[in-house]
């Protein structure tokens, strides 16, 4: 170990600063997280009252939770949002892999030209417009397709695929060629389940991902019955309309401005926290997505 | 390619072709007619008549666009949110992996680096009604900002707020994440360099400037010229939930133009070219950013 011999006085002040900034660091992060959860629980009244940050609840009560979970909207954004990441997922993954594979293979005449084929639209694009008005042209406009279908096929996840598989040594497949295995048993049987780092990596951002995102939910669907938990909760937050959630609580209803802070901080509180009591125990997975993304395919 | 290769290769891989299929379709669907769909920014575009049917403008959109009032200020703000983005938040990930490198404790450090980590998982809905909350006329953070002598009131409905808003909040949210490839880099160094260093009487402070940082001024220029790549293209999501019609002299950026011309008020062909511009502008730094790379490093992204 180094540096232990070595602790000079100028050095102690140094580790000391250092050890406190970083955690006034980590403080600065968890902040507006404590103040969320500590605000939900809080009582209505007095969170009316109060302009600062939270580290700890006034008074306590679960009327916000009673609210949002005594709703429809909420349990159906949740549904549909994990039905998007289901169905989203398996799509995507399939089809990932399927790219995937083909391009990993070494005798393949056209590879190079499928990979450029494939590698062109990571540079250039048609924009906004022309995308929406091709999804809307294909019948996916107010359809939970436009939500899975569009971004089924992430290029970039298929070249980072392809780069696991390529390490992949041939001399598996040979044999289980040998034995009359297809491409298909190939690819799910041998060469899949020794690229499962890498697939774990692709399916975890592709899941954080689908449920944070909601512009391409806002800007394909209308009904209501369909929308992701994150554009309920842009209706909340951004567009500051809780209506929709306090008007089946006919007590509430009556003190809506009261509740409405409470409902807000409630919601935050329900669809943020699965992601972050997960994220810390797959943190070695996104640590890895990283470094791969970092690197060129 | 000769016919019969073409054939061998037809009869051997004919399945690898047909597994890849679909793949194919998806990418011509939703990435090549899009940018066929270019061809709609030099018309007088309707969705009735179609591609095909509408009429032909030429550059009658390009041209109301570079001369129109808005073409300078939407410049001016994609590039200053960009531009300050990269001189403000591109080092902070390499200073907070240096610092937090230098911690020994390794729970700590551990806690530390998981919790950097959070304000990444939190959608950018969520951060946007934060910041909604907090910087409102009697948010949290409006009544600190008070306290130190800053403006009072509604921050997001000021102008002169909003990058700053922007940067800052950017900051918060990719710190922690951004510093992993660095972590990862300075994880790399070889601990005899520290070691041989020492014994040749280097201090912690020589050391760093000596081994430290030239280890890692590799990564950093390739995040760097990868940041320069994509520095035309703002964090679309994030203005488009934050800004404002009392903050547009400072917050519309061009793809937020083209989201309120293009699908708010159905003006397809002009709000196409003024996505073209768009991207051909991303192009240029992508291109750009690749010949630097080519130089300096001998990574290249493409």
């Amino acid at each position: 170990m180094r540096h232990l011999h070595r602790s000079s006085p100028s050095r102690k002040v140094f580790v000391f600063f250092n050890t406190l900034f970083m955690a006034a660091l980590a403080f600065l992060c968890l902040a507006p997280v404590i103040h969320v959860v500590s605000a939900s629980f809080s009582d209505p009244t007095r969170l009316f009252a109060n302009t600062g940050i939270l580290l700890y609840p006034l008074g306590f009560t679960l009327k916000g939770y009673e609210i949002i979970f005594g709703n429809d909207s909420l349990l159906n954004g949740y549904l549909n949002t994990i039905y998007y990441i289901v169905a989203g997922g398996l799509l995507s993954t399939t089809l990932t892999m399927l790219g995937a594979y083909v391009l990993s293979r070494k005798k393949v005449l056209w590879a190079n030209k499928l990979m450029l084929f494939l590698m062109l639209p990571m540079l250039f694009g048609g924009g906004l417009i022309p995308f929406y008005l091709v999804v809307t042209a294909l019948g996916m406009y107010d359809t939970r397709w436009a939500v899975i279908v569009p971004g089924a096929v992430q290029i970039f996840n298929v070249i980072i695929l392809r780069t696991a598989l390529r390490e992949i040594p041939d001399s598996l497949e040979e044999s289980a060629k040998m034995d009359g295995a297809g491409h298909l048993t190939i690819m799910t049987r041998i060469v899949m389940p020794l690229a499962k780092p890498t697939l774990a990596v692709i399916i975890l951002f592709f899941a954080v991902n689908m449920w944070n995102s909601w512009f391409q939910a806002a800007i394909f669907i209308r009904t209501r019955s369909m929308f992701p938990l994150q554009l309920i909760l842009r209706e909340i937050l951004v567009q500051n309309d809780a209506s929709a959630m306090i008007k089946n609580s006919v007590d509430a209803a009556t003190k809506a401005d009261l509740y409405k802070p409470l409902v807000k901080y409630a919601t935050i509180v329900a669809t943020t926290m699965p992601v972050l009591f997960f994220y810390p125990f797959a943190q070695k997975y996104f640590v890895t997505g990283v470094m791969l993304g970092s690197l060129k395919g | 390619m000769r016919i019969p290769e073409i054939r061998k290769d037809w009869k051997a891989n004919w399945v690898l072709y047909a597994m890849i299929l679909p793949v194919l379709v998806f990418v011509f669907l939703f990435n090549y007619i899009p940018m066929a769909g270019i061809l709609m920014s030099f018309e007088r575009f309707s969705p009735k008549l179609g591609v095909f049917g509408s009429q032909w403008i030429w550059f009658q959109n390009f041209k109301d666009f570079f001369t129109s009032y808005y073409f300078g200020r939407l410049l001016r703000n994609t590039f200053l949110l960009s531009f300050y983005d990269l001189v403000f938040a591109f080092p902070i990930p390499i200073a907070f992996a240096l610092l937090l490198n230098e911690v020994r404790n390794k729970p700590f450090k551990k806690a530390v680096q998981t919790i950097s980590y959070m304000p990444f998982f939190i959608s950018m809905v969520v951060v946007a009604g934060l910041l909604i909350d907090f910087l409102s006329s009697t948010g949290g953070l409006t009544a600190i900002i008070g306290k130190l002598g800053g403006p009072t009131g509604n921050l997001l409905g000021m102008p002169g707020a909003f990058r700053p808003i922007y940067v800052l909040s950017n900051i918060w949210q990719g710190f922690g994440f951004g510093s992993i490839i660095y972590m990862a880099a300075l994880t790399g160094i070889d601990e005899q360099l520290y070691e041989a260093a020492e014994i040749d009487g280097a201090g912690r402070w020589k050391q760093t400037l000596h081994i430290t940082l030239p280890s890692l001024a590799n990564t950093v220029v390739i995040m760097l010229i990868l940041r320069m790549g994509s520095l035309m293209s703002v964090s679309f999501e994030k203005v488009l939930l934050l800004y404002s019609q009392s903050t547009y002299s400072t917050a519309d950026v061009i793809s937020t133009f083209v989201y309120r011309k293009g699908l708010l008020e159905a003006n397809y062909g002009y709000s196409t070219a003024v996505g073209l511009f768009n991207s051909l502008l991303n192009l240029g730094f992508l291109v750009g950013a690749n010949a630097l790379s080519r130089k300096f490093s001998s990574t290249s992204l493409f």
